[in-house]
């Protein structure tokens, strides 16, 4: 939160309208995402004319009181109403915190609104104590019907932003937004006063100051004694509040006030507690440190702290310790204003989870000249509102690399990289809006970047970010690269797999969408060859795993539809699957229940069973041109039934399998299928057009009784054998099973097909190539033809 | 004979008054027209006459006949037309009754999207990749300007698998810079990649742990800020209607600069604000931006030759924008009485 009355010390808006200005910080950069306004419509200081006793009460006075329209009465019923008092009046219809202010009467007199303690007004903690204390009574010279709020000072526009994304602390401190604005308005910054003065004493000569690691690079210290602890005045207080911060006590807020001021967090030390010495150092591993909050902590190497020489007194950056804390009994402290390594502090304060306002920012870098202001700043508002004497001279450590960035860029370039027209002067303007200090050499900017704008780096797009954003993206024009025409394209494998996806559409399967990460159990029930990756620091155990198969997630929704009442559920899906050292390939997963047609009025349903799923096999993979080079074999899939599947295998590969899930794992009648997708993705010929033959065709029907256990595989080998070249199709058309052929037999019958593309066939010499089909089967398989 | 066949005439004419359907007209046909009939007997007996008579009667008797075969066919159509109208008046079907729900299924509210971006992407010249969902750090981060210290990791909580150096990715940036890496910094770059991302977060109605991710990467001499704003404006017409508008807010990303926010109009309301709107009258759809100098150079494209915008988004918040969705968690359930819905062409 910014408040924009503390902005107002540092840059002059008071002629702007808030809310517009809050559109263009948004618009440049900034995204204010609320404006709050502080402080309730209708309530105004008033004079209490008059005020005499209600008539009908012991305790309740009637008043007339001028609200600045009209004076008017009002039943108040505070020990110190009395007449000539200066007041806080609420109106009716001011909206307090606990009540809504009405026109009506107490005890018979008519009563128009309300007189107001400051605990009513949400200006001081709603207490028993502070309600004792009675309305709150303004000084003589309150201007009657005044904005109350106004008058007290404690009406402001804040502004929440959201710092989320923003890669600078310049929206975590007051002077840095009010640059911010200064740029878009083209105006000036005014920093805060700091001039205080010293006392003989120096700080030099009673302490001592050894910084013992890299990962700090700026250590500014100032000691300030005789201090009197007491409350904040009320600005500083207000203007806490308004950031969302307790005031605690003048000490106490003051570090926090210079931090709101310059995105510098300070850290004081009751310097009796502390001793006479600091020496910052890497933690020794398990190093242990109870925290202001009085938890205690134990640290690693990584972390940074502040030692007295001896034992730990801070956590560099993060939190102070107890040992040292200010407390009601301080009378000197150490300030230290330091810049230690943002990622060090970022590691702590995760590993610790204690984030704290003063380690978000040291977590994005600060500039060292603010360390500098920020410490004077302190000691300048310890000296003025805590009575405190600052002591002469600094305890300091500088190993800072103090070189400015510089860019170099030509316009051009700027309007090659944000599509604009702008000319040399355009640039100029913008540079001096935003405070970078250039010069141009041989048609070229050179450009010094403020050492505050730390999230700036030395390259062109940088520059470019900073003038397009003020230029406005909002008036970038829509234009279209300059390309050469040329086909945009599927990679070969997106486009295969979406093939693939649109097939199973086509065949009347619901695409569905399920999650790569499943629990361990269900991740191991196919593929038991192939190991299962394991997340190793997961949510939940049931995202624990990555799926090296879909079949387990399939049947998660099919459970899910048919807990909704759906009885027909044919669902698909193509997805990564991953296996064994980080491998990965796409698979495609299909799991039917159910009808897979139906229109049950009509009797005609086809129910789903091993051979509808055999169906959309073949479908697929004669769609991919695979005719002739797939095959099945009987599945050895533990959970799949034993009986009802196959193993799918393409060139002599297993791709995938099929068949109905084992009872064991589901008692529903559920077909499921797995196929490796980068399995199929072989090399096809094109399709070419075949001539249908325009010469008559012969068709002849014969059946075979057969053990149960043949296969129809068998027979058809046989068959195709010995029909040679004129036999060009075979298609099954009945199976039979019956007490009439012996039960432990089956007969099933096939259309043959004859023809010959060059010249009509003779009855003759296809009788004599079906008889020989006959005798081929009958031997060979020792099997009977059906009369 | 003229008398006979006068008299003949009317006999016919009078039974085919009576005639009234097609038995009556058979039995009409049998006695006068067969063989032997009497029309029959009447024309074979020309045979008789002299050559002279043949002349006189050969005409009469043959317009007779033709009179009589002419009447007596207009009745058989019409009979039969009687008789096919009364069999199709049985014939009558309720097509109030259901007919073959033939099943064609439906894509995922997020294939769609997917398909229907592609399309549009396609259609200006991009290629459309896809690429490991286990991902090398390097190519998920360090190659995007985002060392291992970045701050901007931890808003991007991840599933490492082992050690720091696999993981899931968590965006689909790593295929651009897999495509970069191909492009070997001298072929010009078109691509979007559409693909899943996994993230360690909790789960509520606008965040998931796998969600989907479309970005675009452009990679050329002359590219600008105001290309990608035009191209974006051009993708949220051809996703939401014509009347959509594109805009851009300044934001930062550690691989693009200058970084923007990509709002389209709100399509639920006029732009005066609503529940779905923020800020008012916007929609934050995508981020992109002008692609970092590091990581043109990282990938092999040095920047001062080359440049170029990329933009990412999420199918899933694209799919809930266009079809009305409030909870993300929807497009994992997979109800079919919600998807089934979607097996549909788009409309505009």
């Amino acid at each position: 939160m910014i408040s924009m009355n503390w902005v107002k010390d540092y840059i002059d808006i008071k002629d702007e309208n808030l809310e517009e200005l809050a559109d263009k910080v948004t618009k440049a950069g900034i995204n204010v995402e609320h404006v709050v306004n502080t402080g309730i419509n209708n309530v105004v200081v008033g004079e209490v004319k008059e005020c005499i006793d209600h008539p009908d009460s012991d305790h309740l006075h009637v008043c007339q009181v001028d609200v600045g329209t009209d004076t008017r009465q009002i039943v108040c019923g505070a020990p110190n109403v009395k007449a000539g008092l200066k007041v806080i009046v609420a109106l009716p219809g001011s909206k307090l915190p606990k009540m809504e202010i009405k026109k009506g009467s107490i005890r018979g007199e008519e009563s128009n609104g309300m007189i107001c303690a400051l605990c009513e007004l949400g200006l001081e903690e709603d207490n028993e104590e502070n309600y004792k204390k009675g309305i709150h009574e303004l000084p003589e010279d309150a201007p009657v019907g005044m904005d109350a709020f106004e008058y007290l000072g404690v009406s402001d526009t804040l502004y929440d932003l959201d710092v989320h994304k923003h890669k600078n602390n310049d929206c975590r401190y007051h002077i840095g937004f009010a640059y911010e604005i200064g740029t878009i308005l083209g105006k000036k910054v005014k920093l805060p006063e700091s001039n205080y003065s010293e006392i003989k004493d120096n700080i030099n000569d009673q302490f001592k100051l050894k910084v013992d690691t890299d990962r700090c690079t700026y250590y500014k210290a100032k000691m300030v004694t005789d201090l009197v602890i007491g409350e904040s005045p009320e600005f500083i207080k207000n203007r806490l509040i308004s950031a969302g911060m307790r005031p605690i006590n003048n000490i106490v807020d003051i570090s926090n006030y210079v931090m709101l001021e310059y995105g510098q967090p300070l850290h004081f030390f009751d310097k009796d507690k502390l001793g006479n010495e600091i020496v910052v150092r890497q933690a020794k591993d398990n190093e242990e440190i109870t925290t202001l909050d009085e938890q205690e902590r134990v640290l690693t190497n990584e972390d940074i702290v502040i030692t007295d020489g001896n034992k730990a007194v801070a956590i560099a950056g993060i939190m102070g310790g107890l040992n040292t804390d200010v407390d009601e009994n301080t009378k000197t402290v150490l300030i230290e204003s330091a810049i230690f390594n943002p990622t060090n502090i970022r590691k702590t304060a995760r590993r610790l989870n204690l984030r704290s306002e003063a380690s978000l920012r040291y977590e994005k870098g600060l500039n060292f000249e603010y360390t500098d202001a920020a410490l004077d700043r302190a000691c300048y508002l310890l000296e003025k509102y805590a009575s405190g004497k600052v002591l002469s001279g600094k305890a300091e450590y500088d190993n800072e690399d103090k070189k400015q960035k510089k860019i170099e860029f030509t316009t051009e370039r700027i309007n090659s990289l944000l599509g604009l027209e702008l000319t040399d002067e355009d640039i100029e303007t913008e540079l001096k809006k935003l405070d970078f200090e250039y010069e141009i050499k041989s048609g070229k900017f050179i450009t010094t970047i403020p050492r505050r704008r730390l999230d700036i780096e030395e390259n062109v797009n940088d520059i470019a970010e900073e003038i397009g954003r003020l230029y406005g993206y909002h008036n970038l024009k829509n234009t279209m690269p300059v390309l050469p025409t040329r086909e945009g394209k599927f990679e070969h494998s997106f486009g295969f797999k979406k093939n693939i996806s649109k097939r199973m559409r086509t065949l009347g399967l619901n695409e569905t969408r399920t999650y790569s990460l499943v629990d361990q159990k269900t991740a191991n029930m196919f593929y038991k060859d192939r190991s299962t990756i394991v997340i190793p620091n997961p949510m939940s155990s049931d995202r624990s795993a990555l799926r090296k198969t879909m079949i387990p997630s399939m049947l998660e929704v099919i459970k899910y539809n048919k807990s909704r009442g759906l009885k027909d559920i044919n669902i698909y899906e193509t997805s990564k699957v991953f296996y064994d050292d980080f491998k990965e390939e796409n698979h495609l997963a299909v799991a039917l229940y159910g009808n897979y047609i139906s229109n049950l009025w009509q009797g005609k349903v086809v129910k789903n069973d091993f051979y509808v799923l055999k169906g959309i096999v073949s479908n697929l993979l004669d769609y991919l041109g695979l005719k002739n080079r797939y095959s099945f074999v009987e599945s050895t899939e533990e959970n799949l039934h034993p009986g009802i599947s196959a193993d799918i295998y393409l060139d002599k590969n297993k791709v995938g399998f099929f068949g109905r899930i084992h009872p064991i794992v589901s008692k529903d009648e559920i077909y499921v299928l797995e196929l490796s997708i980068n399995d199929l993705d072989v090399k096809t010929k094109p399709v070419k057009f075949k001539p249908a033959s325009k010469l008559p065709y012969i068709k002849k029907d014969l059946a075979f009784v057969m053990p149960m256990s043949m296969k129809n595989e068998e027979v058809i080998k046989v068959i195709k054998h010995a029909g040679g070249r004129l036999l060009t199709d075979i298609s099954v058309f009945d199976l039979y099973v019956g007490e009439n052929i012996g039960l432990d037999n089956k007969s099933i019958a096939y259309n043959l097909t004859f023809e010959d593309p060059t010249r009509t066939l003779t009855d003759e010499e296809v009788m004599e190539v079906f008889k020989n089909i006959i005798n081929e089967v009958e031997t060979k398989l020792n099997i009977k033809l059906r009369d | 004979m003229k008398e006979k066949i006068t008299l003949l005439q009317k006999e016919i004419e009078e039974k085919l008054k009576e005639v009234k359907n097609l038995d009556t007209l058979n039995e009409l046909k049998v006695k006068y027209l067969s063989k032997k009939g009497p029309v029959s007997e009447l024309t074979n007996s020309l045979r008789d006459l002299s050559i002279e008579e043949k002349k006189e009667f050969g005409k009469l008797i043959t317009d007779f006949r033709n009179d009589i075969f002419s009447k007596v066919e207009a009745l058989k159509e019409k009979y039969e037309l009687e008789e096919l109208n009364k069999k199709l008046e049985n014939e009558k079907v309720d097509i109030s009754m259901p007919g073959l729900d033939i099943e064609s299924g439906s894509p995922s509210f997020v294939e769609k999207v997917i398909d229907d971006a592609s399309d549009f992407f396609i259609s200006l010249g991009y290629d459309i990749y896809e690429g490991p969902e286990i991902e090398l750090d390097k190519y998920n981060f360090e190659m995007l300007n985002l060392p291992k210290d970045h701050p901007a990791r931890d808003a991007q909580d991840t599933y490492y698998l082992k050690d720091e150096d696999l993981l899931l990715r968590s965006q689909t940036s790593p295929v651009q810079v897999r495509v970069m890496l191909d492009g070997k910094g001298e072929t010009p770059i078109r691509m979007i990649c559409p693909g899943k991302t996994y993230r360690r977060e909790d789960i509520n109605a606008t965040h998931e742990q796998e969600f989907t991710q479309i970005e675009g990467l452009v990679i050329d001499k002359n590219i600008s800020l105001s290309d990608l704003k035009g191209t974006f404006d051009a993708f949220v017409k051809h996703t939401f209607g014509e009347t959509t508008e594109a805009r851009f807010r300044p934001s930062y990303y550690p691989f693009t600069e200058p970084s923007v926010e990509m709002d389209m109009s709100c399509i639920y309301c006029d732009g005066s604000g609503c529940n779905m709107c923020k800020p008012k009258g916007w929609i934050t759809i995508a981020g992109g931006g002008m692609v970092h100098p590091n990581v043109l150079r990282m990938c092999g494209y040095d920047p001062d030759k080359w440049q170029g915008f990329a933009f990412g988004m999420a199918g899933e918040r694209i799919a809930m924008l266009k079809y009305n969705m409030t909870d993300m968690r929807t497009m994992h359930e997979n109800d079919l009485r919600e998807t089934k819905n979607f097996d549909r062409k788009e409309v505009k």
